[in-house]
């Protein structure tokens, strides 16, 4: 059984995909040496860096505003503090509130 | 008490809060790090009040584990979420000013570092407190004191191990100018941690008081 039977894929395709394979091969064995000897023809001043390289100062367009991220900053301390406050309140708003149910009701039960 | 105390404190701090942006923006520019040095004053007092949230939540875990007393857990368990809160304020406003300063929004440095595990450690106590079932109590009163035991650590980092966080000597040298709106932030960072324990302590109260009334109600 052909794995195309299974895949979909035709015997003329696979073939086919199976020599462009060999040609990449043959083209990245020949390429190595020829690498190489492009890379000697270079002269020495001229060499690539191996990565990246830092500078040390950084021009005024490529720097981050201070003043927003100033603002930011206050503005998260205020949302935070405010945010907290309001969950505070809001629990006990709701724990007041079954406080005063559970309060009536042991009023029913001591009037009964 | 906390109810009568709550409206004074909460004015004190908006007060305080209200002056505090006029007085950090009359203070003259830091040399090096110019005006993203500003973040510094509430920085600074985040993590103050943090400190004091620490500080109570671990005493009054001690307390509660050897005296029993449950005002004290009330206290205890206030204090952890007061804490957080300003850990929380500590941990955006820094990289904020990092990603400024130092380029990058995070470091894994000692001072960074021990930060975020003590917030860990503050989540893991409420965490005990909510899910942890029968006797949690004395086991998140144990953390508690290991969070405070967790501060010097916290504080003295900066001076022991390699780091690029300002040390910290930074605070006391300061010049009056810096000096100001720094102590003037501090107090009102201090005044709402009060505020905001006494608001929840009473939260605490409230709940203690309903849990005993549905008690009473089952037994009748």
């Amino acid at each position: 059984m052909h794995l195309g039977d299974i895949t979909g894929v035709s015997r003329e395709e696979t073939r086919r995909w199976r020599r462009v394979a060999l040609v990449l091969i043959l083209i990245a064995g020949l390429g190595g040496p020829a690498g190489q000897t492009v890379d000697a023809a270079q002269p020495a001043e001229q060499s690539v860096p191996d990565g990246f390289v830092p500078m040390d100062d950084v021009p005024a367009e490529e720097q981050l505003p201070a003043a927003p991220l100033l603002a930011a900053a206050y503005i998260v301390v205020w949302v935070l503090a405010i945010g907290y406050l309001w969950t505070i309140w809001r629990r006990l708003g709701s724990v007041e509130k079954e406080l005063a149910e559970a309060l009536r009701r042991v009023g029913e039960t001591d009037g009964a | 008490m906390s109810r009568r105390l709550f409206p004074w404190l909460i004015g004190l701090s908006l007060v305080f809060f209200v002056v505090a942006p006029i007085l950090i923006v009359r203070a003259p520019l830091e040399q090096e790090m110019g005006l993203i040095q500003k973040i510094f004053y509430f920085h600074f007092s985040a993590w103050m009040a943090m400190y004091l949230g620490i500080c109570v939540l671990g005493i009054s875990s001690a307390l509660f584990l050897f005296r029993r007393k449950p005002a004290v857990d009330r206290l205890a368990v206030s204090a952890a979420e007061a804490a957080i809160l300003f850990g929380l304020m500590g941990l955006i406003t820094g990289p904020i000013w990092a990603v400024k300063s130092w380029g990058v929004w995070w470091n894994w440095d000692a001072r960074t570092t021990i930060a975020l595990i003590l917030e860990l450690i503050l989540v893991a106590y409420l965490l005990l407190r909510s899910y942890g079932g029968p006797g949690s109590d004395r086991l998140a009163a144990g953390l508690g004191m290991f969070a405070m035991a967790n501060l010097p650590f916290l504080y003295i980092s900066t001076n022991i191990w390699r780091t690029i966080h300002p040390p910290t000597s930074v605070v006391p040298t300061l010049p009056v100018d810096f000096g100001i709106p720094l102590w003037w932030s501090f107090a009102g960072f201090i005044v709402l941690c009060l505020a905001l324990l006494t608001a929840r302590v009473r939260l605490e109260e409230q709940r203690a008081t309903l849990d005993r009334l549905y008690l009473a109600l089952e037994d009748e």
